[in-house]
């Protein structure tokens, strides 16, 4: 490894960057009486992203659109069927197994499911501790004052510290899982539905938060949310998701704003107000992604679809700098 | 969701005691305890020399010089019972501790390795688990020999097989939780990760196991001494006892009638006390948890 050209490269690459993932999870499902028949799902389908560092992106989508998966390959811990994830220009498996890169340190992720995210056998002093042990980043004495700082940043009282996640209410788990991400100082932040589930002063609360690292010390956000408010306060960029793949991205005013996509629309339409999580469903009727159809995957629930959607798949294409959507007849953007 | 609503009844629920809230765990663990007593403090507690042979009262039934009876021989029942108590907890938490210990090592090792490392380690435990755990005792005693000692290894080996395969589906059951991953993607080493975040989480299940398994490593121990391949006598082992009272069941019930009922009052003691610890401390067997 040459550190120079590693050096080198390091500030043109974006910190995350996928380059068309496909991952198709091999599913069973019953086929008639007593068969059982094995088909391929496409959780993602053709996802390409680009995360610059210092940047701040949401990706919206409604539940099953595959979100979660991009986490998990975009942080190797799902292993694509197709395409590559890179970090900082590297592919992400090599990133991570080389101390050189700074992978552990720099990322930190925060699972949907907090609960499962933590080890129900350690303390909460001791689950926030972890990574300021792992990472020699205080000294035993310093523990305490530091660990007791984190959870007062996530409005948890100091006597949570000596509890166990079982006692703990779903809201608690949530913020110390906050508080455990952000404990080593990461200069990446992965969230995955951080902040949903929460009342309203504790989100607005954490949010803040957020946004001031962001400004203070420039951290990478990639935030998955139901909330387009909590896209639009916290993320400069958007990705709209839907059945596995990206379509629309773009500024998030400017596409929450004249959506190109009618699915961005129909988002837009179904939370009219902002801070309160999309009303689900959408009307019509989702696809199975086992199989989609061969056209436009959102024609079914298209009021704007046409005869040539039902046989033409729309790829992402640019509509104008810095705006994208997969649509055969976007909707006026006004740019 | 509110934050504080979901805390309050549980750790109400907590703070009354375990004893209060389970009175068959109680009664159960007064009796085991009661048990353990009697067995500690044998020499004081116990009105006889277990092998005192009284020539004047041989084969005496239930009564005031002799509260349970004598045997064959004019020995005190009663101190024969409290002494074999000490044998039977003995041997009972010995093999139940050679039992745990190998089966966590074998488990876990099995739980973690893959390919043909894990292969072997499962037919291995396959094959110690295709017996039932007496007829392994038996075999393993048919190659140690008798006594006290060799009872208490062959039990424990016959006892690993179960344990390892408890312990190897809780492994394949935590390794793949989203702790497990979240210490990985911090960079956490693979051995810290297993004695930190695996570890922990498979030896209180195994706690459970032992107390749950402690009567049947009793029940096999006093088998092997009622078939005679066991303990050997005078000893006072309560399977050596109603082995011996066998043959005077018709007219002497009291012979092997009153240490098969120590047997079965403690093992059903045991079992309380293991089912009230698993479903207080198994998550899965607790409301909303
Ligand atoms: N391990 C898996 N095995 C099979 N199917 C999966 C698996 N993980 C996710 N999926 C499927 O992939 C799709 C996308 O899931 P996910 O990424 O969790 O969506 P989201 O996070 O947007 O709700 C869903 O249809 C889900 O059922
Ligand atoms: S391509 Fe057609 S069906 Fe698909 S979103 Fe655009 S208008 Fe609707
Ligand atoms: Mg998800």
């Amino acid at each position: 490894m040459s550190a120079p050209l590693a050096q080198a490269a390091a500030p043109a690459a974006p910190v995350f960057e996928l380059l068309d993932v496909e991952k198709v999870y091999q599913v069973t499902r019953p086929a008639g009486f007593l068969r059982r028949e094995t088909r391929g799902l496409a959780a993602l389908d053709g996802v390409r992203l680009r995360v610059p560092g210092g940047s701040s992106t949401a990706l919206v989508g409604e539940s099953g659109s595959g979100k979660s998966t991009l986490l998990r390959v975009l942080l190797g811990l799902t292993r694509p069927t197709n395409g590559q994830a890179l970090y900082r220009g590297r592919p992400i498996a090599e990133a991570r197994a080389a101390a050189a890169s700074g992978f552990t340190r720099d990322v930190a992720m925060i699972y949907q499911d907090a609960r499962g995210s933590l080890n129900p056998r350690m303390a909460v002093a001791d689950l926030v501790a972890e990574p300021l042990r792992h990472f020699g980043l205080c000294t035993a004495a310093e523990l305490p004052a530091r660990v007791a700082e984190l959870l007062a940043r996530v409005g948890l009282p100091g006597d949570v510290a000596q509890r166990y996640p079982a006692a703990l209410s779903g809201g608690q788990v949530r913020r110390v899982a906050i508080a455990r991400a952000l404990a080593a100082e990461p200069s990446v932040l992965v969230a995955d539905e951080a902040v949903s589930g929460l009342d309203v002063s504790t989100q607005a609360q954490l949010l803040n938060l957020l946004a001031d690292l962001k400004e203070s010390m420039g951290l990478t956000l990639l935030f998955i949310t139901h909330d387009l408010g909590v896209a639009s306060y916290l993320c400069e960029r958007i990705a709209i998701m839907y059945l596995g793949r990206i379509v629309e991205a773009g500024p998030t005013n400017a596409v929450l704003e004249a959506p190109a996509h009618p699915y961005t629309a129909a988002l837009r339409a179904a939370s009219p107000q902002f801070f309160a999580p999309i009303a689900e469903p959408l009307p019509g009727e989702i696809p199975s992604p086992v199989d989609l159809p061969p056209g436009c995957r959102f024609a079914s629930r298209c009021p704007r679809a046409e005869a040539d959607c039902q046989g033409t798949d729309p790829a992402l294409t640019s509509l104008s700098p810095g705006r994208t959507a997969a649509c055969l007849h976007p909707l006026a953007t006004g740019a | 969701m509110t934050d504080t609503a979901t805390v309050a009844p549980r750790a109400r629920r907590r703070s009354t005691s375990m004893l209060r809230r389970r009175p068959f765990f109680t009664l159960g663990l007064a009796v085991a305890l009661a048990f353990a007593l009697a067995a500690i403090f044998a020499p004081y507690v116990a009105p006889y020399d277990p092998t005192f042979q009284d020539i004047e009262f041989m084969m005496t039934g239930p009564g005031a010089q002799h509260w349970l009876g004598t045997d064959s021989y004019g020995q005190d029942i009663l101190s024969r019972i409290i002494f074999g108590a000490r044998y039977a907890l003995a041997i009972g938490l010995c093999s139940v501790a050679i039992g745990a210990l190998g089966g966590l090592v074998i488990g876990l090792a099995a739980g973690l390795s893959d390919g043909l490392v894990e292969w072997l380690l499962m037919r291995l435990i396959d094959s110690i688990l295709a017996m039932p755990s007496l007829i392994m005792a038996v075999a393993f005693i048919a190659i140690l020999g008798q006594g006290v000692d060799k009872v208490i290894i062959a039990v424990g080996i016959a006892m690993i097989g179960p344990f390892a395969r408890t312990v190897r589906a809780d492994v394949m059951q935590v390794r793949v939780q989203l702790f497990v991953e979240a210490a990985g993607l911090m960079g956490v080493a693979r051995l810290r990760i297993i004695w930190r975040h695996i570890l922990p989480n498979v030896v209180y299940p195994l706690a459970v196991q032992v107390t749950i398994r402690i009567s049947e490593a009793i029940l096999v121990s006093s088998s092997l001494s009622f078939l005679g391949i066991g303990v050997t006598p005078p000893t006072p082992d309560w399977g050596l006892m109603i082995a011996e009272g066998r043959g005077f069941v018709s007219f002497a019930a009291w012979m092997s009638g009153m240490p098969g009922a120590a047997l079965a009052i403690l093992l059903i003691a045991l079992s309380l006390v293991g089912d009230g610890i698993r479903e207080e401390f198994d998550p899965k067997l607790r409301d909303g948890a």
